[in-house]
């Protein structure tokens, strides 16, 4: 009892400055391990009418219905089609479960505090208000997500509400 | 494991000390109405005795000291039977006290300290008591003269026209086991009596008692309502009877019978209670409907398992609907647990009313119909607020002064009714007076003042104008009162109806009256749906909703000035949404006649649903959209189909009043 105590302790203090690593297109992402509870394979989705069409429906996890989102669409960039390596990245934030689908998971990064930067000041493309950060690490750059804001950013939806 | 015992003794006192103060609440208001607050000290005198003993354990002082002064004043009327009481002015005291007690109890369980001192009330208490003391003084002269035991027994007699027996009974030589049989004589007279006091008392616990019972026989003392040969009668047929003696009963020892019977009896509102009860943690009980939710998935994933598909299975199925049947069962019992009636809810009501009238200075009546219907306990929470702002502008908009009602010919007491029923699967609240009424000209005027109006007034139905008024911020009123005028109570109602998945509506005619409407729907967990495929997805229409369904023929189909589809269904227009349409979906079927037609009804509305094909009848567990994705036209929730899939649950009134 007492190890697995101590075990629970040393993974919380060991998920500091983790980041899983996923990819659209060719482009790098990461997000903090501690907003992620899981990863499953692409599966069938039930799609919701009258929805932004980043979010593509809702799935089955064990009988939790969760939403997911298409994070190249919420992006605004092209979508793709689904193949199996498409994933879903399941996070949790603040109690709210979403399942985010993107090209392919690539690993699990430990980047340390001193080699994340602030994000570039230029305003290109619509993914900018998503990234919180860029994690420097030995092959290139991460584009660290602020899962809150990939969240919760309603200006979009608002937009696509009014219109209907 | 301290710890957990603290919490669990703590939530108990705050359940029971807050049950005691709504039963404290409930008799003092009903006996105040009826006069008969004398007869009722006992239990009032027993609740604060409860009270007093609980919070003392917890060392809550302050509540100690309001209980004890209470108790005191209730032990001098039990005791001495004063007869100059002011009825109004002790209900006044044991309600302000009970107001106190419950703030306090908040107080603790929201983790502060109870602070507030209850000196002031304590004070008006000991000086009612001192008046009351007073008063006996200057009688004491008459009630010498009156004899202890018949002034006693007229007072403690419980209400007129019960009656006090005694019975001794014997049973037959040789039958064994007196004690249980006694006991059953005791149960069945439960049925007819209030039992005040048996003898010998321990009968189920003692064997020895068999033996007392066979040479003295078994003594019961009780009240009834029934007269001297009805109870012969039903004595007669006790099994085993050797011979009973039945006589009218004196009051001697009369004080110590119902001290006696303080301690056996059970602590609920009233005396008409007697069903056996246990109390236990919502948390529980959720989590017991969960899991029952989970086995209909289940088993509708074991009998629809695509791997059965062409397979002969018939001792299978017939296997798997016993299955279903049991777990029908359970799902029935699952869900009246948490079934709730409202009257405790509608009870408090008579509080706000009580409180309106003197502060007003109006004459109410309260009449409560259908208090006996059930609701979700989830739901019954969530309603008393509601409810109370109706009432309240029942009494402040609706009922006028006395002289203005006599002026216009009504009664000079107003009259709301709290009525509620069960239709179908909803449950239906209605809140009415005959008060003022709603005047639709000056809403519309105030709903023209705020920019309200979307469409030419002529064009709004009655029902629209009415429902101007749960706009926020929407008052008639010139000025503001404490109650009411400030525009936020009809705005409240409705979000909070809203979150229950509910409606209000208002009704009203100028002059005579207003009717307040709320439908709630019952616990919606679980519910029969028609499955439906429409494309390739697959949706779900409760089967409450649907009358009928069928393949349409052309000569059925017609089209409107609008060019509308409509079906002629007997003689009757029904017009026609496309699913697809509705949801900006794909679906296979173009032509009306290639799909398939099911007919739905909301509230009178009846229209015609076009799908690709039935899949079939089905249980499935209703499960709220996440809440991430906010309100969904047409939509009332998803649930997890057989094979795993997740389908949307169609909401009907929805779609109907889109379209």
């Amino acid at each position: 009892m007492a190890e697995m105590y101590e075990k629970t302790r040393e993974t919380e203090d060991t998920q500091k400055g983790k980041y899983l690593t996923f990819l659209l297109d060719n482009e790098a992402y990461a997000i903090e391990i501690k907003y992620v509870t899981e990863i499953i394979g692409i599966q069938p989705i039930t799609e919701v009418p009258e929805l932004p069409e980043y979010i593509k429906g809702i799935i089955n996890l064990r009988g939790i219905i969760i939403p997911v989102m298409d994070v190249r669409l919420r992006f605004k960039k092209q979508p793709a089609e689904y193949n199996d390596r498409t994933c879903v990245i399941v996070i949790d934030v603040e109690g709210i479960l979403i399942g985010l689908i993107v090209d392919s998971v690539s690993e699990v990064l430990s980047i340390s505090d001193d080699s994340i930067v602030p994000p570039p000041e230029i305003k290109k493309g619509s993914e900018n208000r998503y990234i919180q950060a860029i994690g420097r690490v030995e092959n290139g750059v991460r584009l660290i997500l602020d899962c809150r804001k990939l969240l919760n950013d309603n200006e979009t939806e608002e937009i696509s509400r009014t219109q209907n | 494991m301290n710890m957990h015992e603290n919490e669990t003794l703590f939530e108990m006192f705050i359940f029971e000390t807050l049950e005691l103060i709504s039963q404290l609440e409930e008799i003092a208001l009903i006996s105040e109405k009826g006069n008969s607050v004398k007869n009722r000290i006992n239990e009032l005198f027993r609740i604060v005795h409860t009270i007093k003993g609980s919070a003392a354990m917890m060392n809550y002082d302050n509540i100690v000291t309001l209980s004890h002064s209470l108790e005191d004043v209730f032990y001098y009327m039990r005791e001495n039977h004063p007869i100059n009481v002011n009825y109004s002015v002790l209900t006044d005291i044991i309600l302000r006290s009970a107001d106190f007690i419950k703030n306090e109890v908040n107080q603790i369980q929201e983790g502060n300290v109870p602070y507030r001192d209850a000196s002031f009330i304590v004070r008006e208490i000991e000086q009612f008591l001192a008046a009351i003391k007073n008063d006996e003084k200057l009688i004491t002269q008459e009630s010498n003269d009156i004899p202890p035991v018949g002034d006693d027994s007229k007072a403690e007699s419980s209400t007129p026209g019960k009656n006090r027996f005694k019975v001794v009974i014997f049973f037959e030589d040789g039958c064994e086991m007196e004690n249980i049989r006694a006991f059953n004589v005791l149960n069945n007279l439960e049925k007819y009596a209030d039992i005040i006091r048996y003898s010998p008392g321990d009968i189920i616990e003692n064997q020895k008692t068999a033996e007392v019972i066979k040479t003295k026989g078994f003594e019961v003392e009780f009240s009834t309502e029934l007269a001297m040969d009805d109870m012969k009668t039903i004595f007669s047929e006790t099994v085993f009877l050797n011979d009973f003696k039945l006589e009218l009963a004196d009051s001697a020892g009369l004080n110590d019978a119902f001290t006696e019977k303080s301690n056996n009896d059970m602590e609920f509102a009233g005396p008409t209670l007697k069903q056996s009860m246990i109390s236990v943690s919502v948390a529980k009980l959720d989590k017991l409907m969960d899991l029952v939710g989970e086995i209909v998935i289940s088993q509708s994933m074991v009998i629809q398992n695509p791997e059965l598909v062409g397979l002969n299975l018939s001792s299978f199925y017939k296997a798997s609907n016993q299955l279903q049947k049991l777990n029908n069962e359970l799902q029935d019992t699952v869900m009246s647990m948490r079934m709730v009636p409202l009257s405790a809810t509608f009870q408090k009501m008579n509080r706000i009313v009580r409180d309106m009238e003197k502060k007003l200075n109006k004459k109410i009546k309260l009449e409560i119909i259908g208090g006996e219907t059930e609701v979700d306990k989830n739901i019954i929470e969530h309603l008393s607020d509601p409810l109370m702002h109706l009432i309240r502008n029942a009494a402040d908009h609706g009922i006028e002064p006395a002289e203005e009602r006599i002026e216009k010919g009504k009664p000079a007491s107003g009259k709301i009714t709290l009525e509620a029923k069960n239709e179908g699967g909803d449950v239906w609240i209605y809140v009415r007076d005959d008060g003022r009424g709603m005047n639709k000209k000056s809403i519309l005027q105030k709903a023209k003042q705020k920019g309200l109006l979307k469409v030419p007034e002529n064009e709004l139905t009655e029902r629209e104008i009415f429902s101007f008024v749960f706009h926020p911020g929407f008052s008639t009123r010139e000025e503001i009162t404490e109650f009411s005028g400030r525009g936020v109570g009809m705005d409240v109602v409705s979000k909070n109806i809203e979150k229950l998945g509910g409606v209000v509506q208002v009704e009203s005619v100028y002059g005579i009256g207003t009717t307040v409407s709320i439908k709630i729907p019952l616990t919606l967990a679980i519910i029969d749906g028609m499955i439906v495929r429409v494309g390739k997805s697959v949706y779900v229409i409760p089967i409450t909703s649907i009358k009928e369904s069928f393949k349409v023929q052309e000569s059925a189909i017609f089209r409107d000035e609008t060019g509308n589809e409509i079906i002629m269904l007997r003689g009757n227009c029904c017009p026609v949404i496309r699913f697809h349409e509705f949801f900006n979906i794909n679906s296979d079927a173009v032509n009306l006649t290639e799909g398939i037609i099911i007919v739905v009804e909301s509230e009178g509305r009846t229209v015609c649903l076009f799908a690709d094909e039935l899949m079939g009848v089905q249980q499935v567990v209703v499960k709220a959209l996440p809440g991430y994705i906010r309100k969904v036209n047409g939509i009332s929730g998803c649930t997890v189909m057989g094979n795993g899939l997740v389908s949307l649950i169609v909401d009907v009134p929805g779609m109907i009043n889109t379209s």
